[in-house]
């Protein structure tokens, strides 16, 4: 299994993803832990907005988007080796 | 009946039907829209329950009471201060995992709390089941299901509620779990009690985010439904229009030959008839049928959720000029009314991205202005000739050319924020998240009582109560001499000069300042003072209004000024009230009306330059 960590943001459309760290700090990093972001959630990437930022991804059941500036901050681990669905 | 003080709390996430259940609970009809955010402000109401009276406080969605957000802010404080007897947490069943995040901090606070699991429905369609006894047990709280939309469940959770609130004050074992802890806890819960039928549940919803927000077709659908609201805006208010005027063109011929018969003197027939009958006549007739077709088509996108799809198309142009995307939001809201936008503004958690949005909203015409676009556009740019006579065509290209309208509108938003967050609104572009809600069947006989009673009758009242007095000021200044000339006359000849250096006249202007409690009656001044100078009486056709303003020396570069600064200048005079209720600043206030007065001055100066210079025109 690979085991390396890179940001959410680069995961592809359709492939799932266990978080490992939050790197934003302050009222961000409070705001994704209320959504259900913490260490071992399970994220998919859902769908990329017409100019390809923000992304919509599945976190916890509910659909939501973040922009690069937020989701190059977390910090993930692929689930399935970047299968595409 | 005993008028005990009890006080029900309704908290939830944002856009779990608080607001549908508030509707249900106490019959009132506070607004609902398929979008996170839609609540901004504390709505309050009351219902009876078994010879009892509970007081019911609907508050802003919040994802945790770690405020991040001054709604969430009001939700947290309201939660801990114990005013409410009872706390009723709302979930949506479709989404209950992340929902419990906020029970379970709730929980912590007080245990008088009942939980109702809203949206059964949708999870019911979405094959997930919820095991809402054992959800009970787990959580030591009453679980009620509930259907806002049926009202299924309400007598229940009006009886939970009732017995909940009867209950002695117990304390809650005071412990605060770290973030993870709760989010775990809700995961194990959920494991436990939520059973999904089949694991792509949201297969469809997916299906259609692809369509509405991919590279290619994402903008084109957002484009062609702008476009199509307006056509079918235009087409179907055509004929009500023509007949209302015709009808209320009827009515004053009836009303004028009464007061000749009982010899009223002139002033009288010319106050009430020419000045106040007139405007208002103008306004029922060119501003309800629009109306009543825009807002209930508008409410269909909004209730079916495709708002937060264009905030998520429209996100990296707004992050681009260092704005929040949830601005996109307001400006829909824009398209309704800008002062209810303004209030939506707060769902733009950063105050200066709040701020941007604030003073960029009347960018957006409002229903009491694109009504005047559209007449201006069918008179001087969509005119029917011998080869496209037919009103379908004619009616695709206003709403084409109308659509084009709104569309330098929203350019000049982006490009107005932009220049704000570089110079006077400094600063980088707060956090996003924007949540996608699932998508809702909307309720046709819901969109269409609300639509027409809470916006259609809403907005047309207020500009009926303001084109009385207008009416009668417009004609009072008409009639009313100094050294020979009206003091119309005389304040559209002082501003005439400078009018004339953007392309409009001094009525025009006049007209433009006048508007400035409702910019429903612009038109109908202007047509008043050009008429009087005519000694015609009146005008019940578009082609005949024509001719009036052609009369009167305009030509297409006079209409197109016109369209402009209907587009950008100063907001009415209820959306500077509400500007400074939300700023609590007069420079906000007055910047607010500085930003799209200056734009439309200056792009309106440019224009008419160029266009005489080129000897166009």
């Amino acid at each position: 299994m690979d085991e390396k960590v890179i940001p959410l943001q680069k995961i592809p459309i359709g492939a799932k993803a266990k978080v490992k760290t939050l790197l934003s700090m302050g009222s961000v990093r409070g705001r994704l832990q209320d959504i259900g972001l913490i260490e071992g959630t399970v994220v998919e990437c859902l769908q990329k907005s017409p100019a390809g930022d923000p992304i919509a991804y599945l976190i916890r059941g509910a659909v939501i988007a973040l922009r690069s500036e937020e989701s190059s901050k977390i910090l993930v681990e692929s689930c399935d080796g970047y299968v595409h669905v | 009946m005993s008028t005990s003080n009890i006080t029900i709390s309704l908290v939830g996430n944002p856009n779990v039907g608080k607001s549908s259940i508030f509707n249900q609970l106490t019959g009132l009809n506070q607004h609902t829209g398929n979008w996170p955010g839609k609540t901004v402000v504390t709505a309050r109401g009351r219902y009876v329950f078994e010879n009892r009276e509970y007081a019911l406080v609907d508050t802003p969605g919040a994802y945790s009471l770690t405020a991040h957000s001054p709604e969430e802010e009001a939700t947290s404080e309201f939660v801990r201060s114990g005013e409410a007897s009872v706390i009723v947490v709302i979930c949506d069943a479709t989404c209950l995992e992340r929902n419990l995040n906020l029970v379970l901090q709730i929980l912590e606070v007080t245990q008088r709390v009942v939980i109702c699991v809203n949206l059964m429905d949708e999870a019911r369609k979405k094959k997930i089941s919820i095991d809402l006894e054992k959800l009970e047990r787990e959580l030591g709280v009453p679980v009620i299901g509930a259907e806002a939309l049926t009202g299924a469940g309400m007598r229940k959770l009006m009886r939970a509620i009732a017995s909940e609130s009867q209950k002695a004050d117990g304390l809650p074992e005071i412990k605060e779990s770290s973030v993870f802890e709760r989010v775990k806890k809700a995961e194990s819960i959920c494991a436990a009690c939520v059973h999904y039928g089949k694991a792509d549940y949201n297969a469809l919803d997916r299906r259609i985010d692809r369509l509405l927000t991919s590279r290619w077709s994402g903008p084109l659908i957002m484009l062609t439904l702008l476009a199509l609201v307006f056509w079918l805006t235009i087409i179907g208010a055509n004929y009500p229009s023509a007949a209302l005027s015709k009808f209320f063109f009827w009515i004053e011929g009836g009303m004028l030959a009464f007061l000749e018969n009982i010899q009223a003197p002139g002033w009288v027939s010319g106050l009430f008839i020419t000045g106040i009958y007139r405007v208002l006549s103008w306004v029922v007739a060119v501003m309800l049928p629009p109306m009543a077709i825009f807002f209930p088509l508008f409410t269909f996108l909004e209730d079916l959720g495709y708002l937060p799809r264009v905030a998520f198309n429209m996100d990296y142009y707004f992050k681009k000029c260092r704005a929040c995307g949830k601005q996109a939001l307001t400006m829909c809201m824009g398209f309704g009314c800008n002062a209810a936008a303004v209030i939506g503004c707060r769902i733009i958690d950063s105050p200066r991205e709040r701020l941007i949005a604030v003073l960029t909203n009347s960018f957006v015409p409002c229903n009491g202005r694109f009504p005047a676009i559209i007449a201006l556009i069918a008179m001087f740019f969509a005119v029917p000739t011998v080869r496209t006579a037919s009103a379908a065509s004619n009616s695709i290209l206003s709403a084409l050319l109308l659509t084009a309208v709104i569309l330098s509108g929203i350019l000049l938003t982006l490009f107005m924020s932009r220049i704000l967050s570089r110079t006077i609104l400094q600063g980088v572009p707060s956090s996003f998240t924007l949540e996608l809600p699932p998508f809702r069947k909307p309720r046709l006989s819901k969109i269409i009582v609300r639509s027409l009673l809470d916006r259609t009758l809403f907005v047309l009242a207020r500009a009926v109560i303001v084109s009385v007095p207008a009416g009668a000021i417009v004609w009072l200044m008409n009639n009313i001499t100094v050294g020979g000339l009206s003091l119309l006359q005389l304040s559209t000849q002082t501003l005439d000069p400078f009018a004339r250096f953007i392309g409009l006249d001094g009525t025009i202007l006049m007209a433009f300042i006048l508007g400035f409690p409702a910019n429903e009656i612009v038109i109908p001044i202007i047509i008043m003072a050009y008429a009087s100078a005519n000694g015609i009486t009146s005008y019940e056709s578009l082609a005949q209004l024509k001719v009036l303003f052609i009369d009167h020396g305009w030509t297409w570069l006079t209409a197109l000024c016109m369209i402009i600064f209907s587009l950008s200048h100063w907001p009415c005079s209820t959306t500077c009230l509400t500007i400074y209720k939300e700023t609590r600043s007069v420079k906000w206030t007055a910047l607010a009306c500085a930003v799209p007065t200056f734009s439309g001055l200056l792009i309106c100066f440019v224009l008419t330059a160029a266009v005489r210079l080129l000897g166009g025109a």
